[in-house]
C-alpha cells in the first residue's frame, strides 16, 4: 500500500525571477515572461550558460480565453531561445505553475534531465472584470456554475459554514486583510503596495479635493465595515476579501542537487512536495476544509520528515481571506477552528511566530493565476536566501519555508517545502 | 426509468419531470446526488436509482452581488442579489442549489441549519425549457 514518498535524487533551486505584478495594457505575456526570465538568469550567483537548460515546464491556466492564444509552451521556448528543446505546458487552474514546478522536480529526480526551467504566466487585463470572472469560473465544477455560483461565492459558502461551526465572523476576516496589506508596501513587486491606512488616507484626500464630506472612520476595521468602500461581492466576501485581477510571469531554475553548488553557495533544496485533488463543493465531506490541501500537505510532510511546526513561514493561497484561514488549519499549522484565533492573536504577522504571506499574499501582491504557484515559491526562495529586504522574516536561523497553492475552488492543491541546508 | 444511464443528463431529465433522483451503489449502499456511474466509496459500478424526498437543512450559503453573465441576463446583480447554497438532504448527500424565499439583501438574517424543502424552478421556453433545483424554508 502506501510507502514513504521520496525523490530518486535531490533537486535544488539556483535561480528565480518574478515580474512586478499589476495591470499592464501595453505589454503582453511574452514581455512578462522575458522580464522574469532575465531576472532569473541574472540571479544565478555564479552564472549559468542559458544553453545548458535542457527542458521547460510552463504553467498557464487559460490565456486561451484571456488573450485568445493557446499552446504557450513553444511560444515561450521560442521567446527565450530554447527551440528545439522540449517544453510542456501544465494546467491546474490557479495552481498551474506549481504543477510545472513539480513536473520539473520529477524530471530531474528521475535522472533524465539535470537543468530545467520552470515557470508560469497569465495575462488577465485584456478582458473586462465580468469576462475574467467568467474565465475563472471555467475552473469551478459544472454543478456550481449551473447553479449560479461564482468563485467568490464558493468561498462565501466556506465562510458561512466556518462562521456557523466555530463562531467566527466577518470581523475575523478583517485580520487577514489588514495583515496582508501591512506586508504589501515592503514588497516592491506588489500590485497594491498599500496598507489599509494608506487606502483610508487616499480616500480622505480624494474627498477633500472633490469637496465631498470627509469620512471619519475610527480605524482600519471601521473602514472595512463601510459598504461604500468595501462593498459585498458574494456575502460575506467583500471587495477587500478578494484578490485582484493581475498580469505577470514567474520562473525558476532547477538543477540536480549534486551540481547545485556549481551555480551558487546558497542553493535552496526541495525538501517535500505534495499534490492533491478535491471534490466539487456538494460532494465535499467537510465544507470547512480542503481535502486536496490535506493530501498535498501529508505527501510533503511524509517526504520531508518535517512536521507543521517545523515550517517557519509560508505562502498560503489567499485568493479570498477565508481561504487563508481554512488552509492554515488544513496545512496543520493550527487545529480546525483555531486558525482565526491564531490570526487574531497576531501569530502570522511578519514579526509573529509563523509569518504567513510575507509577500503580501495574492490579495496585495497580485494573482496572475498561471504564474502564482512559482511566484509563491519565489518568495520562499528569496526569504530563505535572506534577500527579502524590508520584508525579510526577522529570524536569523531561517531554514524551512512552505508554499501552498490552490487551483479552482480547491480541485487542485499543492504544498511544497523548501529548505536551506 | 431504470434503463437511464447514471449521469448528469438523466439527472436533468428527472428534474424536468419533477423528481430528485440519485444513485445507490448495489455493493456498498453509498448514495450519490447527482448520480455517479462509479461509486467513490467502494469503486463499485452496479447502481440503482433512488428518489430523494427533497427535505434538508442549509449547510452553507452566499448572497451573490456580482453576478456571472447568465444570472445577470436574468436580472440579477448589484441591486438584485441572489442566494445559492449547499443543502444537506435528510438522506445524507448534499446538493448545490438556489435558496429562495429568503432576503438576499439581508444575508446576515439567513442561518446555517435552517430546514429547507425542495422547489423546482422553471427556466426558458419550448425546447430550451429546463428545470433547476431550488430550496426554500
Amino acid at each position: 500500500m502506501l510507502r514513504k514518498k521520496k525523490l530518486a535524487r535531490g533537486v535544488a533551486i539556483v535561480g528565480g525571477g518574478l515580474t512586478k505584478l499589476g495591470l499592464f495594457k501595453d505589454r503582453n505575456s511574452k514581455d512578462f515572461f522575458a522580464e522574469a526570465y532575465t531576472e532569473m538568469i541574472g540571479s544565478v550567483d555564479k552564472g549559468i550558460d542559458p544553453g545548458d537548460i535542457e527542458a521547460i515546464y510552463i504553467g498557464n491556466f487559460t490565456n486561451d480565453f484571456f488573450v485568445n492564444q493557446g499552446h504557450w509552451g513553444p511560444i515561450i521556448s521560442d521567446l527565450v531561445g530554447h527551440v528545439p528543446k522540449p517544453v510542456t505546458r501544465t494546467e491546474g487552474a490557479c495552481a498551474s505553475s506549481a504543477l510545472a514546478f513539480r513536473e520539473g522536480v520529477f524530471a530531474i529526480a528521475s535522472g533524465f534531465y539535470d537543468i530545467v526551467l520552470v515557470g508560469g504566466l497569465e495575462q488577465m487585463s485584456k478582458r473586462t472584470t465580468e469576462e475574467v470572472a467568467e474565465g475563472l469560473a471555467m475552473a469551478a465544477s459544472p454543478y456550481e456554475v449551473a447553479t449560479g455560483f461564482t468563485f467568490p461565492g464558493v468561498f462565501g459558502t466556506t465562510a458561512t459554514a466556518y462562521f456557523a461551526k466555530y463562531g467566527a465572523s466577518r470581523e475575523d476576516l478583517f485580520n487577514v486583510t489588514i495583515k496582508s496589506h501591512n506586508n504589501a508596501p515592503l514588497n516592491p513587486k506588489a500590485q497594491f503596495p498599500m496598507t489599509i491606512r494608506d487606502f483610508m488616507n487616499a480616500r480622505i484626500e480624494r474627498c477633500r479635493q472633490k469637496g465631498e464630506p470627509i469620512p471619519n472612520w475610527k480605524d482600519e476595521r471601521d473602514f472595512l465595515r463601510d459598504p461604500l468602500v468595501n462593498p459585498p461581492i458574494a456575502w460575506p466576501m467583500h471587495l477587500f476579501d478578494c484578490c485582484p485581477i493581475s498580469d505577470g510571469a514567474s520562473c525558476m531554475l532547477l538543477v540536480a542537487e549534486e551540481m547545485a553548488r556549481k551555480f551558487t553557495d546558497v542553493p535552496i533544496y526541495v525538501a517535500g512536495i505534495g499534490q492533491g485533488s478535491g471534490y466539487s463543493l456538494h460532494a465535499k465531506e467537510n465544507l470547512t476544509s480542503f481535502e486536496a490541501t490535506r493530501a498535498a500537505a501529508q505527501e510533503a510532510y511524509e517526504m520531508s520528515a518535517l512536521k507543521p511546526e517545523d515550517i517557519q513561514f509560508a505562502e498560503v493561497h489567499d485568493c479570498f481571506s477565508i481561504a487563508e484561514i481554512v488552509h492554515l488549519e488544513d496545512l496543520g499549522f493550527y487545529k480546525p477552528g483555531y486558525g482565526y484565533k491564531a490570526v487574531a492573536e497576531g501569530a502570522i504577522r511578519l514579526d509573529g511566530p509563523k509569518p504567513i504571506n510575507t509577500s503580501g499574499g495574492l490579495k496585495t501582491k497580485g494573482h496572475p493565476v498561471g504564474a502564482t504557484g512559482v511566484a509563491q515559491l519565489y518568495e520562499v526562495w528569496v526569504q530563505l536566501r535572506g534577500k527579502a529586504g524590508k520584508r525579510q522574516v526577522p529570524n536569523p536561523n531561517l531554514r524551512v519555508g512552505g508554499a501552498h497553492n490552490l487551483g479552482g475552488t480547491g480541485g487542485t492543491c499543492t504544498f511544497t517545502i523548501l529548505e536551506r541546508r | 426509468m431504470n434503463e437511464r444511464p447514471f449521469n448528469d443528463y438523466s439527472y436533468q431529465q428527472f428534474l424536468n419531470e419533477g423528481k430528485i433522483m440519485g444513485s445507490k451503489c448495489k455493493k456498498c449502499g453509498a448514495l450519490a446526488l447527482p448520480p455517479r456511474p462509479i461509486c467513490v466509496s467502494c469503486f463499485g459500478s452496479q447502481m440503482e436509482w433512488v428518489q430523494f424526498k427533497g427535505d434538508g437543512r442549509l449547510a452553507a450559503f452566499t448572497s451573490i452581488v456580482v453576478a456571472p453573465p447568465p444570472m445577470a441576463k436574468e436580472g440579477f446583480g448589484r441591486n438584485n442579489p441572489y442566494i445559492v447554497g449547499v443543502v444537506e438532504l435528510t438522506e445524507g448527500p448534499k446538493v448545490v442549489a438556489r435558496i429562495i424565499g429568503v432576503d438576499a439583501k439581508k444575508p446576515e438574517q439567513t442561518k446555517v441549519g435552517t430546514p429547507l424543502k425542495a422547489e423546482f424552478l422553471q427556466k426558458g421556453e419550448g425546447d430550451s425549457k429546463q428545470t433547476s433545483l431550488a430550496f426554500k424554508p
